[in-house]
């Protein structure tokens, strides 16, 4: 199929940015969005001598969160629960106009094209999304059973791959999805609890300092979060929150 | 010339690590926060090493070439990490595992290297679970297990087909409270393009920040690199696409050697090559063999749907040729069998190029919930890459790139014969020989990481409290920065025809065709002269769009296949050398009258350790003969 692309270009992180349109023909529908993209820059060097779009991805199957883009005005296009690099060319169809974007936030400033940077991510683990165990001081691993309940939904929470899709799809750019999940993951199971009060006020603290946005609940991060990542860790976030005062 | 010393402690094989901790030097607290260590990767191995060096003390500088440590390829392993907790009360113990490890590594693995592996694998999982891992558990609340191929035992731990991914978090975790706490730094978006050595000593490595492309330099006391495999040498693999060999490479040319180089584990569970545009291929875990059934039909070429092939009309061959495993054997072996029947023609799917493997018997007999409950989002992954629905019809699946069992050669201590360079995890040659078991490597990687390697860089930090800081404006750093430089411009000016990628296609199918699955003398000479010519090419017509200054992607792929070429000769190059089968390394020129690899132990009970003699030179073969105390290397069955 032919499609046309238009795709945010910024030279850096100053630069003002803006679309530019391609057109692409030959696509298709079994090529991921990413593996197009990669043919679009086949094309770009080698026959239009352009710059190649700038775009980060390593994985490719939906687990490190490195990918992740406004495809059509939707975090990660049309199809439900897939990161980019998992979304496929056969939901578009001849003739598409497709649109892309980098994430818009002031907390994930845009690096290069559609290449942001994400370390507020990191910035709010290392305020205190661990347990503090130093190597060796572990207990024998059965020395404290944990419900299978609370380990599932434990799991349920951990398995986010902190790709930024919550922060790109709400309004207020806020980060409490992914701060929940972390402090869920870690609330649910006794070892981290000790630390639970202390933990959930200096994440919500730091995210606050990192310029993310409020929570208003309107739901839009669990409906695009492509590991299905719910809510209810929103409303766990604040019970330990409020616990923590 | 460089003398190999593994440094393997005398004694009783469960006493070696015990009393080799307690021989090894020590550095006092006050001294430790003088001493600088570099780690290069923040993986399974990388992060827990950083953290645990950190939480001693020392000063930690961390360099990834992601946006973020947490993005290290070994948040994609799936199936599970080994310990031998014997909760199952399976008859489990530290020499069951060891055994499993240096059989199934086909008996080139060093002894006390995988015991010490398997002692330690218990504290990994305590500390695991002390860092909030959410293993899977079972209705008493006790952790649950499974078995992976190749062994008879339940002894894996899982988080769904997420271990690597709860385990690598936890280890980015424990590093993220050191940065916080100061006692470690940060470099992310830094690729490690050489290494630094002073007096012959491992001082300091040369980056190229990947945001603005500046060469910078780091100096330190040692150096850890810790930087994954290299699988994607073959380009299609089932790692994640930036993973490379480049630091290894670098280390190697600056005199550490290379052990077992053509040691690539083929995964037998993956998703078929779908199309021409494809970047990657994606694993299907292992542990869906406890469950699934392999086969293909008995009719050559029948192209019939799998639900209209009537059971005995079915060939479930793994079965029928290894009756004791069954569906369980190790990789290498499930491997070649898949190769062996679709290369015969009964091969399924549009190419022919893969086999079944089939849950409806597991369905039928657990119910959709069970296997739901314990493969959901394995099944969920696949039906996104092809459409099929696993729990309707059988999964398609073929062999692809996966691990590699060579690396870096390194001691007891995990140095190199670089003094102060450490190599760790699966850059690193040690524990798997010539084939790897499931569920082995977040445990070797994990274990080197977290136990191993903070008390072994003692024996050589101890000497070095004198040593002040190390300045990076020395002729050495001066003369590494300008080698990197120059590589970096001789890229960019060539302004040829083809893009960086295409290249690694070409060099993928060289070494797929002739050093994948099965090799032969006449294909690996063939190779040799191959991968010669495309490099030649490559230098010749190779285009690097865009600027150096600048953030690059193209610059950072056409860096890693200029490493490429010459990993790839160096694999072929041992390929060669080893003139037998063992593992996953297959010579049709050696095998048993049933097709089974045929290991000649008098001539090749060696680990081979190449040293790079310069650019276009041979490299030189040293032998690190390995001695077997503890077993008696038998010929493999899994009959
Ligand atoms: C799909 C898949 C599933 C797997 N499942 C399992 C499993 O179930 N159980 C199991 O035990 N094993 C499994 N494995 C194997 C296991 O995941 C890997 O062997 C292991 O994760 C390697 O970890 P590592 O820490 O050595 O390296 P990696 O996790 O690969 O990390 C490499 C690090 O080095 C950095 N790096 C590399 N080169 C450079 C450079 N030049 N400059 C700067 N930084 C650099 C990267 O940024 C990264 O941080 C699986 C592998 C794959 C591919
Ligand atoms: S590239 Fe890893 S999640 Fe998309």
């Amino acid at each position: 199929m032919n499609i046309t692309l238009k795709i945010w270009r910024q030279k850096n992180k100053d630069d003002k940015g803006g679309f530019v349109k391609y057109q692409l023909d030959n696509v298709s529908t079994e090529m991921t969005f990413l593996e197009m993209l990669d043919y679009l820059n086949e094309k770009l060097v080698h026959e239009d001598n352009d710059e190649p779009v700038a775009f980060d991805s390593d994985c490719r199957e939906g687990i490190c969160g490195a990918c992740g883009l406004y495809i059509n005005g939707r975090p990660n296009g049309p199809q439900e629960g897939v990161t980019t690099c998992q979304l496929t060319m056969s939901a578009f169809k001849d003739g598409d106009t497709i649109t892309v974007e980098p994430w818009r936030s002031k907390s994930f400033p845009v690096m290069k094209d559609l290449v942001v940077d994400r370390t507020a991510f990191d910035k709010l683990i290392e305020a205190g999304g661990y347990i503090s165990v130093n190597t060796g001081a572990a207990p024998e691993a059965n020395s404290i059973p944990v419900p299978k309940k609370n380990a599932d939904r434990a799991f349920d929470a951990g398995i986010c791959i902190g790709c930024g899709t919550c922060v790109a799809s709400c309004k207020n750019a806020s980060a409490m999805l992914f701060v929940s999940a972390k402090i869920s993951q870690l609330a649910l199971l006794p070892q981290g609890k000790v630390e639970a009060k202390e933990r959930a006020r200096n994440l919500v603290k730091t995210m606050d300092e990192l310029g993310f946005g409020n929570c208003s609940n309107t739901g839009a991060c669990e409906a695009e979060c492509p590991k299905d990542i719910k809510l209810t860790n929103i409303a766990r976030l604040n019970r330990e929150y409020y616990k923590a005062y | 010339m460089t003398k190999l010393d593994s440094k393997i402690p005398e004694g009783p094989l469960s006493e070696k690590w015990t009393k080799h901790q307690a021989s090894i030097k020590l550095v006092n607290p006050a001294n430790k926060k003088k001493l600088d260590i570099i780690v290069v990767g923040a993986g399974a191995a990388g992060a827990s090493a950083a953290a645990s060096l950190a939480e001693l003390g020392y000063n930690v500088k961390v360099f990834v070439f992601q946006d973020s440590s947490r993005r290290a390829h070994s948040i994609a392993s799936q199936g599970g990490i080994n310990a031998t907790k014997n909760y199952k009360n399976d008859s489990d113990s530290d020499f069951r595992l060891f055994y499993d490890m240096i059989k199934g590594g086909d008996f080139r693995a060093r002894e006390a290297n995988v015991y010490r592996a398997a002692e330690i694998s218990n504290n990994i999982i305590d500390q695991y679970v002390a860092q909030g891992v959410p293993f899977a558990r079972e209705y008493s609340g006790y952790l649950s297990n499974r078995s992976f191929g190749g062994v008879q035992v339940s002894r894996t731990f899982y988080a769904q087909g997420q271990t690597g991914q709860q385990c690598t978090l936890a280890g980015y975790q424990a590093l993220a409270r050191q940065i916080k706490a100061g006692k470690a730094k940060m470099y992310a978006r830094r690729d490690m393009l050489d290494l630094v050595t002073i007096d012959g000593k491992a001082r300091g490595i040369i980056t190229r920040n990947l945001v603005n492309g500046e060469i910078e330099r780091h100096g330190a006391h040692a150096v850890v690199l810790a930087t994954g495999g290299f699988g994607t040498v073959y380009y299609l693999s089932t790692l994640a696409i930036n993973s490379n060999g480049s630091a290894a490479l670098a280390a190697y040319k600056k005199g550490a050697l290379m052990a077992n180089p053509s040691m690539a584990q083929i995964h037998p569970t993956c998703v078929p090559v779908l199309n021409d545009y494809q970047s990657k291929l994606t694993l299907m875990s292992e542990s869906l063999r406890n469950d699934g059934r392999v086969w293909v039909p008995k009719e050559k070429g029948d192209k019939r749907p799998a639900s209209e092939i009537k059971e005995e009309e079915r060939d479930y061959y793994l079965e029928r040729k290894y009756p004791a495993f069954g569906n369980l054997v190790p990789r290498d072996v499930a491997s070649r069998a898949a190769k062996e029947r679709c290369d015969e023609g009964y091969g399924v799917g549009e190419t022919g190029l893969a086999v079944y493997l089939d849950f409806r018997d597991a369905i039928n007999n657990q119910g959709k919930e069970t296997i739901k409950a314990k493969y959901g989002n394995l099944f969920d992954l696949y039906k996104k890459v092809t459409s099929i629905d696993p729990y309707e019809e059988p999964m398609r699946i073929y062999p692809a790139s996966h691990y590699t069992m060579g690396g870096l050669w390194v001691d007891y201590n995990l140095m190199t014969t670089i003094p102060g360079l450490y190599a760790i995890g699966e850059a690193n040659f040690s524990d798997h020989g010539a084939n790897r078991l499931g569920a082995s490597s977040l445990m070797q990687c994990s274990g080197d990481g977290y136990f191993i390697l903070p008390v072994t860089i003692g024996d050589f930090l101890a000497d070095e409290i004198r040593t002040p800081k190390i300045k990076t404006d020395t002729p050495e750093f001066e003369k590494a920065e300008k080698d990197v430089k120059d590589k970096i411009n001789r890229l960019m000016s060539v302004n040829g025809k083809q893009s960086p990628t295409s290249f690694h296609k070409r060099l993928g199918l060289i070494l797929w065709t002739y050093s994948g699955m099965k090799r032969n003398e006449e294909g690996l000479k063939k190779a040799l002269a191959e991968i010669k010519e495309l490099k030649e090419e490559f230098w010749k017509d190779v285009k690097v769009a865009g600027k150096a200054d600048d953030m690059n992607h193209e610059l950072e792929k056409a860096s890693r296949i200029a490493d490429f070429f010459d990993l790839a000769t160096l694999i072929v190059t041992d390929a060669l050398d080893r003139k037998e089968s063992c593992g996953a390394h297959f010579r049709e020129e050696y095998q048993t009258e049933e097709g089974e690899p045929k290991r000649d132990d008098k001539n090749f009970s060696y680990v081979s350790a190449w040293e790079y003699k310069g650019e276009d030179k041979e490299p030189e073969l040293h032998k690190e003969k390995l001695k077997f105390e503890f077993v008696t290397p038998i010929q493999r069955s899994y009959k």
